[in-house]
């Protein structure tokens, strides 16, 4: 177990030292308050990271996943308080909509052979785009009490959104550690070709993961949009890296192949804390941006190293 | 499936179709920019005006000399996100020299060689320890883009001297960036097409076992790639942060992905191998008389990422379209 999943190991480690030392810097660090209102800020990212780490592991990278979440907060807007749609269908509209991005994506890198760095860059400028000429720089406020819930409220003691995002990482965790669907997605990753000739469900495999990440992109656009109240095109600008840089920190190889649910989860947690710890010991936010690209080049540093090591 | 390859397969062809095959990306990215200049200039005359062109291209003349150095990253199978809060750290590093009373000179080959030697950090973690350049980068882009706003508290740097001011200059009538990114472009496109360091890139972007092979230090030319972009990167910065007589904290959103963006409309297969300086430059070009025809045409300027999204797409997809149908004229 530990050998199989050292990085996981290693990064437990690490994320229990930094809440160890965070929390003897300040009292307010280890309070309830504290630890569910973060839960409920990193949900968004983390909604995003989850899918991710799916299209990491298949060898894939969707840098769209932000201007998705631009497009689809905007599109919220507009669909509610322009065309007058009841809230709850334009809900649902956007989430078609951020499925039809992420299909659209799934299909260029599919269908037309284009690499998903390039592909996914050209419809990140694409969907900020759209978002940008939609919106003309307006923004949708006044939401009902109800939907604000979803980004403000609480159930049963947690967050609101927080539930979703459990739900969705027993989900993930589930389809990719225990299915032949998510053994799917590790064999493309490792050697694309080698699943094919296997006779695996490659492109429909592939569709679906992109697919599913546009769906969690509009998904994080509603919670973000219930959150903050408003709607603005820049919303989710940068998410891709936070959320690449949570899927990485959590040993999921770039190049395709391995990954886990756990890492990425750690991986997230851990970005999580420091920001939080940090500013709560004082440090400002970009001293702590400096530390998370630190920490993502040394952990990766320290585990290629062991990597390479042990295969000596 | 490089382009020393395919000058070795390449059949005894007339100068025209040669010129063509070999430069047929970048035509028609010259083909784009001549189209657009004739159809927007036909609805407003005042966008083709010597002032209107002067200003499009030379505010723009940066990111050209940025996609120079992007170029050679990409031919050698790597990627740079970090070159956008680069080029922010150098432009401050650059602009509290200037203003410290260093001499002008030391103001500007400071951030040539501080963009060199920050790469060459990136460098030795991507070729020696071996992490992918993609995450390397995006730490680099954190580090570079904090440590930025912690060591100035987001302050501007004002009151310039004038002589600092390169942007401003002008060689013969003609705007200094133009004349810089144009010299570079072509200094660049025939380092990389006639020497053998040059083509040994493409060879390491292509196969870098066959590379290993025939004796080239691969990990080295990476570490040096690495630091030649860093250096266009400062250049890069001279055109940029000279422009005004103040020298903000911050960049443009996104510049790295511009910057990725001109580098690969302008033909660079994203696969590594492939790709010239030339097509990189010229679609910096294209982008920035797109922004400026958008304004002259009357629509307004929240749609401009939007048409750079479909002419990335529509540009790859020509490429992915080319290169599948030579690979099948090569099965035949």
């Amino acid at each position: 177990m530990l050998r199989r999943h050292t990085h996981e190991a290693v990064l437990a480690l690490v994320t229990l030292l930094a809440i160890l030392v965070l929390s003897l810097q300040s009292d307010q660090f280890l309070s309830v308050a504290n630890l569910l209102n973060q839960g409920r800020l990193m949900t968004e990212v983390a909604l995003v990271a989850l899918v991710m780490t799916f299209v990491i592991a298949s060898g894939g990278i969707d840098l769209s996943v932000g201007s998705i979440m631009g497009l689809s907060a905007i599109l919220l807007g507009t669909f509610w308080d322009g065309f007058g749609l009841p809230l709850p269908l334009a809900m649902l509209a956007v989430l078609v909509v951020g499925t039809v991005c992420g299909l659209f994506n799934g299909i260029i890198i599919v269908h037309f052979g284009m690499p998903p760095l390039i592909a996914t860059l050209g419809t990140l400028a694409l969907y900020r785009g759209l978002a940008e000429g939609i919106s003309q720089a307006r923004s949708v406020r006044g939401w009902p009490e109800w939907f604000a819930r979803l980004g403000q409220g609480d159930w049963l003691g947690l967050p609101v959104q927080v539930w979703i995002l459990l739900a969705a990482l027993a989900l993930a965790g589930a389809i990719l550690g225990f299915t032949r669907w998510g053994r799917t997605v590790y064999a493309i990753g490792a050697s694309e070709t080698a699943a094919r000739f296997s006779g695996l469900p490659v492109d429909a495999t592939k569709l679906a993961i992109y697919a599913v990440s546009g769906f969690a992109s509009a998904l994080a656009a509603l919670i973000f949009v219930a959150r903050v109240s408003t709607t603005r095109s820049d919303m989710g600008t940068g998410l891709e890296l936070d959320v690449i840089t949570a899927v990485v920190l959590g040993g999921t190889s770039i190049f395709g192949g391995r990954g886990t649910i756990l890492g990425t989860a750690l991986g997230l947690i851990l970005v999580q804390v420091l920001e939080n710890g940090l500013s709560l010991a004082g440090v400002k936010g970009d001293g702590t941006i400096v530390l998370i690209g630190v920490v993502l080049i040394a952990t990766l540093l320290v585990s290629t190293l062991t990597e390479r090591r042990a295969r000596a | 499936m490089t382009d020393l390859s395919q000058d070795a397969a390449a059949p005894r062809t007339g100068p025209i179709r040669r010129i063509l095959r070999d430069y047929g990306h970048e035509l028609l990215v010259v083909a784009a920019i001549i189209a657009l200049l004739v159809v927007v200039g036909a609805i407003n005359p005042r966008f083709v005006s010597a002032r209107n062109m002067t200003s499009v291209f030379s505010g723009n003349a940066y990111i050209a000399v940025a996609a120079i150095g992007m170029t050679m990253i990409i031919v050698t199978r790597n990627i740079d996100l970090s070159v956008g809060a680069l080029i922010g750290v150098l432009a401050t590093v650059s602009g509290t020299l200037a203003v410290s009373g260093a001499p002008i000179w030391v103001a500007w080959v400071a951030p040539i060689l501080c963009g060199a030697l920050i790469n060459a950090v990136t460098g030795l973690l991507v070729a020696y320890a071996g992490i992918p350049s993609i995450v390397v980068t995006l730490g680099m882009m954190a580090i570079l883009q904090g440590g930025l706003i912690s060591v100035t508290g987001g302050a501007w740097i004002s009151d310039l001297p004038p002589e600092f001011l390169l942007a401003k200059m002008k060689v013969m009538g003609l705007p200094m960036p133009l004349v810089w990114a144009v010299a570079l472009t072509v200094l660049a496109a025939a380092w990389m097409r006639l020497t053998p360091y040059g083509r040994s890139l493409y060879l390491i972007g292509g196969n870098a076992e066959a590379a290993r092979a025939v004796g080239i230090p691969v990990r080295r030319r990476i570490v040096e790639v690495f630091m030649i972009h860093g250096a266009f990167a400062g250049l890069a910065t001279l055109l940029f942060a000279t422009q005004l007589q103040v020298i903000q904290s911050t960049t443009p959103p996104n510049l790295e992905l511009l910057i990725i963006t001109a580098a690969v409309i302008g033909g660079v297969s994203i696969l590594g191998g492939t790709g010239t300086v030339i097509g990189a430059s010229l679609a910096a070009v294209l982008f920035a008389a797109i922004g400026s025809a958008l304004i002259f045409v009357n629509v307004s300027a929240y749609w401009l990422r939007a048409f750079i999204g479909v002419l990335i797409l529509v540009t790859v997809l020509f490429d992915v379209m080319r290169r599948r149908r030579e690979t099948r004229q090569k099965g035949h």
